[in-house]
């Protein structure tokens, strides 16, 4: 029987059948009613999740020493946005899977230069009337690749032991060249705010692309705390979770799973597929099965299964109930 | 709603489909009236009377989903009228903002439910494998919607879960086209182009549907459930 030509007209399908008089209208104007009365319900009685977004204003103002630390490690190249690969930049940390690796075909789509994007710019317009500022940033644009990488590992390396003082970052004393004053003059603009518009601009007045500035935040370890305290991270079922006693994305649970279960959480995995290439190849799982379900009627076992499982004959009861008794009921 | 206690025998067929269609005369219009008339003809469009096992209760589950869509749009239409900060900065703006959440939650719910019903009844037998088949893509459309739409909340959940979904979605090579951390392609996406997606799908789903009839029970005798 074919799978999508019906072999007779719907009346010629439904000769012989016993009819009962049915009331679409009225049956979709009371799910209408019903409906809107359990929804707004729920909407009064329980709200809906609202926490205010973080900025990167709250997150130097919260955490100096956090925020001094990913600045720093932007300058290194250290950090996840600095190391990501495509589509940001050509780090070259992209996901393949044997020779599928489509996150390096479309390329760097969306150029992101962390160091200069997150802290040289930000610095450079901050500068402008700071003279202090500008002789730091001078310093650090004059010197060579061998000296910035010395004062940027002695500098990360006091930053383990920060003391916040007044707002601002201390460290031990120690050669870490200009960056002191570079981190600090920095700290100030992101805690003013002016670091958050920043990240926004690019050159026109309306924006509405805050890549920079959650690649910044995204960063931190800041974002991380927060995330691990609202039970959101990754391990947490991540993304179908949301802030609050609230349902979030039920409806993404098996893609989560797979995060939770071999050969994802495993470094050597299994063909191939390991925690390293865990969202490429969860993504291309979660197609194959998608397509699984769309294409159930064509697969033999799943089609079946139905009429195997006797659920049918609690739905269809009445039909499937003894002739006399179905009859006495008509 | 099934009137159990008016129970009739379906009749010869009346309908359209049953008569010769009329002369075109090369008439587009009159061409495409016939083809209405025979695909989908009103009695069967808004039918009066259906086989008597329609009375399950699992037959609701399509008819909610249906109820929750719509108050999900309606909700939705008054959410971006009103622009994207009103539902943090009043009152109002965030009841309304629950009303679409919880609708949101409604429609999946029932949608899943219905799912499961067409699955164990084989709802796609009998030529109906086109209808099940736009019913998981329209499962599929639904889900990248309310995607779209935490993504679009201005809060911190949009906020991690952009974070971290960039990362399926670059893995995949979709990121570098559909730039989660972009809230106005997200905000576009949301508001406009999936659900007009899934509104056309279910509109097409429910004419299917309608067109062929519900599936009759699967036989007893237990042919294969095709």
């Amino acid at each position: 029987m074919s799978l999508f030509k019906q072999p007779m007209t719907q009346d010629e399908y439904y000769r012989g059948v016993r009819m009962a008089r049915y009331d679409l209208v009225k049956e979709l104007t009371y799910a209408l009613i019903g409906v809107a009365v359990i929804a707004l319900v729920l909407a009064a009685a329980f709200s809906s999740p609202d926490v205010p977004p973080i900025t990167v204003a709250s997150w130097a103002q919260a955490d100096p020493v956090d925020f001094v630390t990913t600045a720093t490690g932007e300058l290194a190249g250290s950090t996840t946005s600095a190391g990501y690969g495509a589509p940001y930049n050509n780090a070259g940390g992209e996901q393949s899977w044997g020779p599928i690796a489509p996150q390096v075909w479309f390329g760097q789509r969306i150029p992101v230069d962390s160091a200069n994007a997150f802290v040289l710019q930000p610095l450079a317009y901050a500068s402008v009337g700071n003279t202090d500022l500008g002789k730091a940033l001078g310093a650090w644009k004059t010197a060579s690749a061998d000296q910035q990488t010395k004062w940027l590992n002695t500098y990360t390396d006091a930053l383990g032991k920060a003391t916040v003082t007044d707002g601002k970052v201390t460290v031990a004393d120690g050669d870490y060249g200009p960056l002191p004053v570079m981190m600090n003059g920095l700290l100030t603009v992101a805690q003013s705010g002016g670091l958050d518009g920043l990240l926004l601009t690019n050159g026109r007045f309306y924006q509405t692309d805050y890549t920079q500035g959650l690649l910044f935040i995204g960063d931190s370890g800041y974002l991380d705390g927060l995330a691990t305290a609202a039970n959101l991270t990754g391990s947490q079922w991540g993304m179908m979770n949301e802030t609050g006693q609230y349902p979030g994305q039920t409806w993404l649970w098996l893609y989560t799973m797979w995060y939770q279960v071999w050969p994802f959480t495993s470094d050597t995995g299994f063909l191939g597929l390991n925690g390293g290439n865990a969202d490429l190849g969860i993504v291309f799982l979660m197609t194959v099965l998608t397509a699984a379900l769309a294409l159930v009627p064509a697969i033999p076992i799943l089609r079946d299964i139905p009429r195997w499982v006797p659920i049918h004959r609690l739905i269809w009861r009445q039909y499937y109930a003894p002739k006399s008794k179905a009859a006495a009921r008509a | 709603m099934l009137d159990q206690k008016a129970v009739v025998t379906q009749p010869a067929p009346k309908t359209a489909a049953s008569t010769p269609p009329a002369a075109s005369d090369g008439s587009w219009t009159l061409r495409t009236r016939q083809w209405v008339d025979r695909v989908l003809p009103m009695d069967h469009l808004l039918p009066h009377r259906q086989p008597y096992y329609v009375g399950s209760w699992v037959y609701v589950f399509g008819v909610v989903t249906i109820a929750a869509l719509v108050w999900v749009v309606v909700s939705g239409v008054v959410l971006s009228f009103l622009g994207p900060q009103w539902w943090h900065d009043s009152s109002l703006g965030r009841f309304f903002n629950s009303l679409h959440f919880w609708s949101v939650q409604l429609f999946f719910l029932f949608m899943v439910l219905h799912l499961w019903g067409q699955y164990f009844m084989a709802g796609w037998r009998d030529g109906r494998a086109a209808t099940w088949m736009i019913g998981v893509v329209i499962f599929a459309t639904s889900i990248l919607t309310a995607f779209t739409g935490y993504l679009s909340q201005l809060n911190f959940d949009s906020q991690f879960i952009a974070i971290n979904a960039k990362d399926a979605m670059n893995g995949a090579g979709v990121g570098a086209f559909f730039n989660v951390l972009n809230f106005g392609q997200m905000y576009g996406l949301h508001v406009m182009l999936l659900p007009i997606g899934v509104t056309f799908l279910v509109v097409v789903h429910i004419v299917m549907v309608r067109s062929r009839g519900v599936v009759k029970p699967i036989a007893p005798e237990g042919r294969s459930a095709k």
